[in-house]
């Protein structure tokens, strides 16, 4: 059980979630340490985003507990979650394409953690704006942003709701190799100023440059936990990945 | 503004019977298009439901003012409408898309039935509606109603709630996700809406003699709240009074002259409304406001000839290739 003063921030303890017959999370357990950023990683469709819906109330376990700093948040709507410091962003890029760059990012300042009322929340819209890269675009319209930069804006909203925990759903992804390393570098920026991370990532470099745990998933449970080194290595992932005849070769 | 509405104030005591019911109409129009955008602009969750609940208001005003005082009915009905409305949002605000467009459309007519049952039921077909209330009156509550609604959504609009109708509008997922109790901003929201409906279909009811159920739900409330809101601009306050001006105009036009000719105007309008001016009037009256240009205005009406890349001339434009798209003219 993690408690107040255990470096445990979530917990995760055998997580189910059925669509009809298919189990899409079958009884997955696992914990992620407070200040580190953790890796989960695993194939297309071995349930990564399932998991990253079930912890932030998009969608509803069938099973298990979901403890967040000891607290139990099993089947809480996702607003409330959000005001429990757990923010996302989403695997296809959201951003409020008719709504300002500076409103997108005053939304999450105004019903996160921590609420503020409209004017103070627009002041402080822009200094998370300046932090993520975006200074001076904060009175363009979200749609009229690069697929970059709406990332860095979804980024923005996220840290906007004041969150102990954020959860990058493949939030590197797409990006060219310029790209990638700012990428890299401001989530290591985030992650210094004491923010937890949980990021579903497919992008092996920044796994290796970022993550201090790995937790791997196939077909829904979990195969793998540990260093990136240990679990890149390790056959079952390979397996996995590769499927058993390119894994033996 | 102010001298404005002075002038609105004091119309009743030079205006004849008829100027004063056309005004009646209006404000009523004004109240309802502003209810109706207030939520359904913000969150384009587009209802059809506004029928029902300005016949709920009617009903409401019906049973009431034989027990209560007419102001005391009044707002009776207003709290009708809310815990209507908020009963029907409880079930309803998960759908999205048409299929809410549909079930609201379907609601009016479910209240229509269900009341008409239920009066079958007490052997009462229609209801008498016995007051004195004057139509000065009728005109001044209607003034204040209308009135009301638009300060009132216009205040909402620069507070937290419409931001968070705003944010649903634009993706409802993300504003779940961002901290916002969508499901409790939809149904107050959608309540408070409905309540302003309900209020006016009260106040107009005063003017009936006698009501039953299908003159209370009436779908063309709905059809035209929505046209007139759409034609104003459902992104601003004053959008909606700015289209149901000339929709309430216009239909008191064709009615007197070409009365079975109105729907076609009222479907041309929408037409036009989609393909010509998605947003409504208001970013039109919003952009000439801001680029206001003297010796332009001067040219253009010197020459006789609209600049090359104008506002209209592109408008016009945009709008024909929309219809060249749709029906390979």
């Amino acid at each position: 059980m993690a408690g107040p003063g255990d470096n445990i921030v979530l917990s995760v303890r055998d997580l189910r979630k059925a669509f009809g017959g298919l189990v899409a999370v079958r009884d997955l357990s696992f914990d992620v340490h407070s200040g580190g950023i953790t890796g989960l990683i695993g194939p297309n469709g071995s349930g990564k985003t399932t998991v990253l819906n079930l912890i932030t109330g998009e969608l509803r376990p069938d099973n298990g507990a979901i403890l967040f700093r000891g607290e139990d948040i099993f089947g809480w709507p996702a607003f409330r979650i959000c005001r429990a410091r757990i923010a996302r962003t989403f695997q296809l890029v959201r951003v409020l394409p008719h709504m300002t760059v500076r409103e997108n990012v005053m939304l999450g300042r105004m019903f996160g953690s921590e609420p503020r009322e409209p004017t103070r929340a627009a002041r402080e819209a822009v200094t998370l704006l300046e932090r993520v890269g975006l200074a001076g675009r904060d009175m363009l319209q979200g749609g009229q942003l690069t697929y970059i930069d709406q990332k860095r804006l979804e980024l923005a909203r996220a840290l906007a709701c004041r969150p102990q925990l954020l959860l990058l759903d493949e939030w590197l992804a797409g990006l060219n190799p310029t790209e990638l390393q700012t990428g890299i570098e401001l989530i290591r920026v985030i992650r210094r100023e004491g923010i937890t991370i949980v990021m579903i990532e497919h992008v092996m470099e920044a796994i290796r440059a970022l993550c201090d745990r790995v937790v791997v998933m196939n077909a829904g449970e979990r195969i793998a936990v540990g260093t990136p080194d240990a679990v890149l290595s390790d056959a079952a992932v390979m397996r996995a990945y590769l499927g058993a005849d390119d894994a033996a070769a | 503004m102010a001298l404005g509405t002075i002038v609105l104030v004091l119309l009743p005591l030079f205006a004849s019977n008829y100027v004063l019911s056309l005004f009646i109409l209006l404000y009523a129009y004004v109240a309802l298009a502003t209810a109706w955008a207030f939520f359904s602009g913000a969150t384009r969750y587009i209802s059809l439901a506004t029928a029902a609940f300005f016949g709920v208001g009617i009903y409401a005003l019906a049973i009431a003012h034989v027990y209560l005082s007419i102001p005391l009915s009044l707002l009776a009905a207003a709290v009708v409408g809310f815990l209507v409305a908020a009963v029907v949002g409880l079930s309803t605000l998960r759908l999205r898309g048409v299929y809410f467009v549909v079930f609201t459309f379907g609601l009016t007519e479910l209240v229509h039935q269900v009341i008409n049952w239920a009066e079958i039921k007490n052997r009462t077909v229609t209801r008498y509606i016995f007051t004195d209330v004057s139509n000065v009156s009728i005109y001044q509550t209607l003034l204040a109603a209308a009135l009301l609604s638009i300060v009132g959504s216009w205040y909402v609009s620069r507070t937290r709630l419409g931001f968070a109708l705003r944010a649903i509008g634009e993706d409802e997922t993300v504003a779940r996700h961002t901290g916002v109790n969508t499901t409790m901003v939809k149904i107050l929201c959608f309540a408070a809406s409905a309540s302003v409906m309900a209020f006016v279909g009260a106040v107009l009811a005063l003017r009936y003699s006698y009501i039953d159920a299908s003159i209370a739900f009436n779908n063309t409330w709905s059809f035209q709240v929505l046209i007139a809101a759409l034609l104003g601009g459902a992104g601003r306050a004053w959008g909606p009074a700015v289209g149901a001006i000339p929709l309430v105009l216009l239909s008191e036009y064709f009615s007197g002259t070409f009365p079975r000719h109105f729907p076609i105007a009222l479907g041309l309008c929408f037409v036009v409304i989609v393909y010509f001016l998605p947003g409504g009037i208001t970013p039109l009256i919003l952009r000439a406001y801001h680029s206001f240009d003297a010796s332009r205005m001067l040219r253009v009406l010197r020459t006789g000839r609209l600049p090359e890349g104008s506002e209209l001339a592109g408008r016009f434009r945009a709008g024909v290739a929309r219809l060249n798209g749709r029906w390979k003219i």
